[in-house]
């Protein structure tokens, strides 16, 4: 686990759950709970309610100003986080921010850490690119990829919600399989997004054996602190990838936008864990195994799994993927990789603590 | 820069304050106080959640918390080894785990105050009314106490020879030693309370006359034993309960031999447990319903049992006779009450202890107009008042549990009657909050923690000595145990909803343990620090539009 | 010094003297040459700090620029042809957020189907992308605008675009003269960046703008590319000071004094053309002149009309091709000479901020008083595609052509009229209508005519 092992078993009412708490020394209370947070993005933007992106966004940025005594510049990609935080003329960014394209974040990343390179001033002022699922794992995977083999100093974040959210919900690399999008309908027999392995950007990421890769959700603060503050201990190439309830999109009660992050974990379908130099170093275990229908039935972009008799092959199939992640990435403590796995390869054969 | 930068392609940052995004809701977040379960089950009415929330801080918070329980409750270490806790069972965290070990912590807290000399607050300045108290048992001092925070002059008559009523008479010293006693009672009676003992008040009327009393709160306790009538009885040994424990407690230690408790409750056990203490052989326990009917505590009887006492379920005692007692066996009918079977068994008994139920004496109130007696207690209004005005009663003879905590209450309840009766103000019920239950926690946050168990002495010291069995928690174990309170439908000051808030619309206007506020010039109403909150201290109302 | 040197090592050359802090670059032909050099150089530490990042594409050799620039390094790169429309996005979003990036491309044509020869499609097609454009007739000129061109867009926040034709240019080998590095430091100051991303004082850069201010965005670009017209005579001034060299600008008149016959050309063919021109003036003594046409963004409309609005005659040779539309340069001189006299001479120049905001319908030219006045009459003269030689005989047909009046209105300099006109034939039945039927018979005129 990333979380410092000092933070474990002193506090018993929540321990290291919530945000922070009156009884935590304040070297002990995440970065969120600090009322000198560096609020990286601020009231006023106009994400919808309960946007899992306008969350995690400040929890990254904010952390990385943490980390780095507020030197971050931040290079952004086309996409909702961009639209909703800098409709003119207003921007709730208040930190260095730049938006050039949709599918080219990583490479104006690259761009300002080559100019602090030269400038000299590298050593202070650190860099993040970031954004959505379709401008990383999509329109952008070239120049990210690019941007790890280079071996420029830039922390690129994902915010993924899993489909083209500002479009209007079309399917992108990243939707889940039998998801319902505007472009994977459940019509005609179709289970909404085809079956399939799809592109995990984590283990791409992992395979250009980068100094770092981490997964994180917006359930998880302490965890996905830890991840961004690490990050910005290593030099180099490397990549958070955040998962981020989309309401919109998901048809999910905005209310529910951390709930449903966290069932996303504790289901298995998605595996949070944290790979060093293209090796798998730690998982984050799940507390309390679910059943990938309680993910599922709170979101209506899976309510055709669930209407009219349902698709309960579709619904075993995801139990299948969940229990697959479960196997590969070891996320119960009893599990261990399986011999011969692509990641038990990255893996190397060993496991961190 | 000297130069201006590009229209509307470059912004100046934390421009976007200028959009209210308030405008969006449709429903505001509030913080509220909801009642936790703990409260609500507390007959003394403490605020449960209010002292672990304190005592959660642990050093400086220890006398907080102590502060704030002995606002209500003035015998916090005498709880701590008497009470029932009826909290517990109704915390939410069993839902979790276990219930977190609120006894333990007021047992821990009530010892900080005796050890460190903590006073209770000074009263309020003498309002020259004056208040006349019968009987000096936990109902009669908590009431003694609270009348005297609001400057009554109180004066408590005991017809026995030391206060403390049935937390002297009834309960062993192995369950509540005499030195916490004596210095919980001793700190009310600083307060400037009058106590005179061996004062036996058998003409109430007369005594309120003589002494000037604006009014009376009677709390004379049950200690008339209940009899019954067993065939041959006479023949052998046979004592009461409360008169054991009396002997006991003022330093007699009978040989009792081979002794039957007769009965099913907390005295029944109490003598039990004591004639265990006074004889190596082990008691039997009659009883004449099955175990889970037993009125008795289930903590008591487990401890009981560790003891090496010997229960009989479905049993009553026929006749004694000699050295043995003649035991029928009973069945629950259809309405679980026990019927006689016919088939009989013989048990070995010196001595046999009747615990099957106390009155009250109500000597003292006959003459008194408008006092109703019914079922041997008195009947009082929903403001504790008897059918005299200006009499009040509480404690074991009014209908109700028997226990000390709930006796406690009725004295804190009748105290503030009594005090708003004295001033002429109209008694109001008061509006208690919404009970905070499990489906408004989101146990995610919180920790498994398992419940510490309070150290045991060794059973085998325990069967002889009366040296007290369940001690108090080490600090670090209270500490731990407090931490466990869920907070249920308080805010804790966790920051879940200052962190989880994507509009960055929650606000800590001031330092820890402060209230938070939401900015609703950008709240956009999307509930998620509802859902996020551990322990359900915010709800959404609509807004008003 | 003069020195026999490659025109790609020479524009390498000036671009090293000219500071770069970050340089980026994907490979093509022909621009290859340029950025290996200065790779060299960043490798050897001679341009210590700069930064040479070998990016993965166009797109990202842009967007590296883009980032750079905005945290206020001096960015370079350099593409060709496919590369360059590769960027596309890029370009058109360094322009827009007013980043003076500097950029080289070596013309080429531009596929289907893939050639790598020289011609100027690539950057044609990218003419409204709001760079600045310039277009080099020679090597010495290229490596002198490259300096000039730092000056250019760090002054109005806006990318520049240095055009040479590939291979004519970049691969050339002649006596040139690369400014020293003090003449340089003297011309360039250091680069001051209108908006920077720094945590000292963070801006946002790259909002989202609605209709309610992207017509004001947009035209506010204008006036500052507008000011280009005013601020490159400027530069190119000082230059000339600083190195005793003229070179660059907006646009040159070769011996148009008495000239009845223009000929409007950007790029390497000016020399040829020149050659030509005195040839022909020489042997039969025609009055021919030539517009050097250096900068194609902000296009110098003003200028223009003043160098050729007497002529009788004016040929717009291009070497880019507007499929189903023309000359693209033609349309822009057309546009010119449509300016009504006192516009095109008159010191009241339309590119002003205040004219860009407010223009006065009233003074809008007339072309039917255009014609009416004789204007010159306008060819357009398709030549070089895909690296195809204009040689000085072609050249000199077709001028002879022109003198004659025999030219056409649009005409292919050296086509093989027989190859389209079987391959049309072959296709005719798939071929008909009123303009196919035309073509045809434009081609068998080119066929008869005298080359």
């Amino acid at each position: 686990m990333s979380r410092p092992p000092e933070q474990r078993e002193r506090f018993y009412q929540t321990g290291t759950l919530a945000v922070g708490g009156r009884l935590l020394a304040e070297e002990q209370r995440t970065v969120q709970a600090g009322e000198s947070r560096a609020n990286a993005i601020t009231k006023g933007h106009r994400a919808c309610q309960g946007c899992g992106e306008a969350l995690g966004a400040r929890y990254v940025l904010d952390a990385a100003m943490r980390a780095t005594g507020g030197q971050v510049i931040a290079a952004n990609a086309t996409g909702c986080l961009e639209v909703f935080s800098t409709p003119y003329p207003e921007s709730s960014w208040r930190l260095p921010w730049i938006h050039s394209l949709f599918g080219n974040a990583p490479a104006v990343a690259s761009g300002v850490a080559a100019a602090l390179r030269a400038k000299g001033r590298a050593s202070e002022v650190r860099v993040v690119g970031q954004g959505g699922d379709g401008g990383t794992v999509d329109i952008g995977m070239a120049c990210l990829s690019g941007m790890f083999e280079r071996g420029d100093d830039v922390l690129y974040v994902c915010y993924d919600n899993q489909a083209y959210m500002n479009t209007g919900v079309q399917r992108s690399a990243a939707t889940p399989p039998a998801a319902r999008t505007a472009t994977t309908e459940p019509l005609g027999g179709h289970p909404g997004n085809e079956l399939g392995q799809g592109k995990s950007a984590p283990l791409i990421a992992m395979a250009h054996e980068i100094p770092y890769v981490a997964t994180a959700t917006v359930a998880e603060l302490r965890d996905l602190e830890a991840k961004v503050i690490r990050a910005m201990s290593f030099r180099g190439p490397r990549y958070l990838h955040v998962l981020v309830p989309c309401p919109l999109g998901w048809g999910s009660d905005p209310a529910q936008t951390i709930r449903i992050a966290r069932l996303a974990k504790e289901t298995g379908l998605f595996p949070v864990f944290e790979a060093l130099h293209g090796r798998l170093a730690a998982v984050s275990q799940i507390r309390r195994k679910l059943p990938v229908e309680e993910y599922l039935r709170p979101q209506r972009r899976y309510a055709h799994l669930f209407a009219d008799g349902g698709r309960p092959d579709l619904v075993a199939a995801l139990q299948a993927q969940a229990d697959r992640n479960v196997q590969r990435f070891g996320l119960l403590a009893e599990a261990e990789p399986r011999e011969g796995d692509l990641l038990h390869v990255l893996a190397d054969g060993e496991r961190g603590p | 820069m000297s130069r201006p930068r590009p229209f509307a392609i470059t912004l100046d940052v934390g421009s976007s304050l200028a959009n209210r995004t308030g405008d969006w809701r449709t429903e505001r977040p509030v913080y509220v106080r909801r009642m936790p379960p703990c409260n609500h089950g507390c007959p003394a009415r403490e605020d449960i959640q209010g002292w672990l929330y304190e005592a959660e801080a642990g050093g400086e918070g220890y006398e907080r918390a102590w502060r704030l329980l002995v606002a209500d409750n003035p015998f916090p270490a005498i709880m701590g080894c008497v009470c029932y806790h009826p909290c517990e069972s109704a915390c939410n965290r069993v839902q979790i785990d276990e219930a977190v070990g609120i006894n333990a912590v007021e047992r821990f807290l009530g010892d900080e105050g005796i050890r460190h000399g903590w006073e209770l607050p000074q009263p309020q300045p003498a309002s020259g009314r004056r208040v006349l108290i019968v009987g000096a048992g936990p109902s009669g001092l908590s009431a003694a106490y609270h009348l005297a925070l609001r400057g009554h002059h109180v004066t408590l008559c005991e017809q026995a020879g030391k206060p403390g009523g049935m937390m002297r008479y009834g309960i062993p010293a192995y369950r509540l030693p005499r030195d916490v006693l004596d210095a919980e009672i001793e700190r009310i009676l600083a307060l400037g309370v009058e106590l005179r003992c061996e004062q036996r008040v058998s003409d109430l009327q007369e005594a309120m006359r003589e002494g000037g009393y604006d009014a009376a709160f009677l709390a004379l306790g049950a200690h008339v034993a209940r009899h019954t009538e067993i065939p041959g009885g006479t023949a052998a040994h046979v004592i009461n309960a409360l008169d054991l424990l009396q002997d006991v407690e003022a330093g007699a230690r009978p040989q009792l031999g081979r002794v039957v408790v007769y009965g099913g409750g907390d005295t029944a056990l109490d003598a039990a447990r004591t004639a265990r203490r006074l004889s190596p052989q082990e008691p039997v326990v009659v009883y004449r319903r099955t175990r889970e009917r037993m009125p008795a505590h289930p903590e008591e009887l487990r401890q009981a049992q560790e003891e090496g006492i010997a229960f009989r379920w479905l049993s009553t005692i026929a006749a004694a006779e000699g050295g043995h007692l003649r035991l029928e066996a009973m069945e629950l009918d259809g309405d679980g009450f026990p019927q006689p079977t016919g088939r009989y068994e013989e048990l070995d008994a010196d001595a046999l202890v009747l615990a099957i139920g106390q009155d009250a004496d109500l000597a003292l109130l006959s003459g008194v107009p408008g006092v109703e007696v019914q079922d041997h207690v008195v009947k009082v209004d929903e403001w504790m008042m008897t059918g005299a005005p200006g009499v009040f009663a509480g404690g074991d003879m009014v209908p109700a549990e028997r226990n000390v905590a709930v006796a406690i209450g009725h004295g804190a309840a009748a105290a503030r009657c009594i005090d708003g009766w004295l001033r002429g103000i109209e008694p109001r019920a008061e509006q208690e909050a919404q009970l905070a239950t499990f489906e408004h926690i989101n146990p995610w946050y919180y920790t498994d923690a398992p419940r510490t168990v309070r150290p045991l002495l060794a059973d085998v010291r325990r069967q002889s000595t009366f040296e007290e069995v369940v001690k108090g928690l080490d600090e670090s174990s209270a500490l731990f145990e407090a931490r466990r309170c869920l907070s249920c439908g308080n805010c804790f000051s966790c920051d879940n909803c200052f962190g989880v808030c994507p509009d960055n619309a929650v606000l800590k206007p001031g330092p820890d343990g402060e209230p938070y506020a939401f900015d609703l010039d950008y709240c956009k109403g999307c509930g998620m620090c509802v859902t996020e909150c551990p322990c359900g201290a915010i709800e959404m109302v609509p807004e008003e539009i | 010094m003069r020195e026999q040197i490659e025109g790609s090592q020479a524009v390498a050359q000036a671009v090293a003297r000219c500071r770069p802090e970050v340089i980026c670059a994907y490979p093509i032909t022909p621009q290859t040459h340029i950025v290996e050099a200065l790779s060299r150089m960043v490798r050897a530490g001679a341009l210590a700090p700069c930064e040479f990042v070998n990016v993965e594409s166009e797109l990202a050799a842009m967007s590296v620029a883009i980032g750079a620039c905005a945290a206020g390094a001096r960015a370079y790169t350099a593409t060709a042809s496919q590369g360059l429309l590769y960027m596309a996005e890029a370009l058109f979003n360094a322009s827009g957020l007013g980043l003076p990036i500097v950029m080289t491309v070596g013309n080429r044509a531009i596929g289907a189907p893939i050639n790598i020869w020289n011609d100027q499609s690539d950057s044609m097609a990218m003419r409204d992308c709001g760079w600045v454009q310039l277009y080099a007739a020679d090597n010495q000129e290229a490596l002198d605008m490259h300096v000039q061109a730092f000056r250019v867009a760090e002054e109005l926040s806006l990318p520049v675009m240095v055009c040479m034709d590939g291979f004519v240019l970049t691969h050339a080998v002649e006596p040139l003269e690369v400014p020293s590095q003090e003449q340089v430091d003297a011309f360039l100051p250091a680069f001051a960046p209108l908006q920077l991303l720094d945590p000292a004082d963070p801006v946002t850069i790259g909002a989202m703008v609605g209709p309610e201010a992207f017509t004001e965005v947009r035209v506010l670009a204008h006036a500052k590319h507008m000011q280009a017209l005013d601020a490159i005579p400027r530069i190119v001034g000082e230059y000339e000071q600083i190195t005793g060299r003229p070179s660059g600008g907006l646009l040159d008149r070769y011996r148009c004094d008495d000239a009845d016959t223009i000929v409007v050309a950007l790029g390497s063919v000016l020399g040829t053309l020149e050659e030509t021109i005195d040839e022909l003036r020489e042997q039969q003594g025609a009055a021919i002149g030539a517009v050097r046409l250096k900068t194609f963004r902000p296009f110098p409309r003003q200028e223009l009309a003043q160098a050729i609005g007497d002529a009788e005659r004016v040929i717009v040779l291009e070497r880019a091709f507007a499929v189903g539309a023309g000359g693209i340069v033609t349309d822009n001189v057309r546009a010119a000479l449509a300016l009504a006299p006192d516009q095109a001479g008159g010191p009241d120049r339309a590119r002003a901020p205040d004219r860009a905001r407010a223009p006065d319908p009233a003074r809008a030219p007339d072309p039917a008083r255009v014609q009416d006045q004789g204007r010159p009459r306008l060819h357009t003269v398709i030549a070089g595609l895909g690296g195809r030689a204009i040689t000085r005989r072609s050249l000199r047909g077709l001028l002879r052509r022109a003198l004659a009046g025999d030219l056409e209105e649009l005409y292919f300099l050296d086509l093989r009229a027989e190859v389209v006109e079987r391959e049309l034939e072959r296709a005719r039945k798939g071929v008909s209508g009123p303009h196919a039927e035309s073509i045809l018979r434009d081609l068998r005129m080119v066929m008869a005519g005298p080359v």
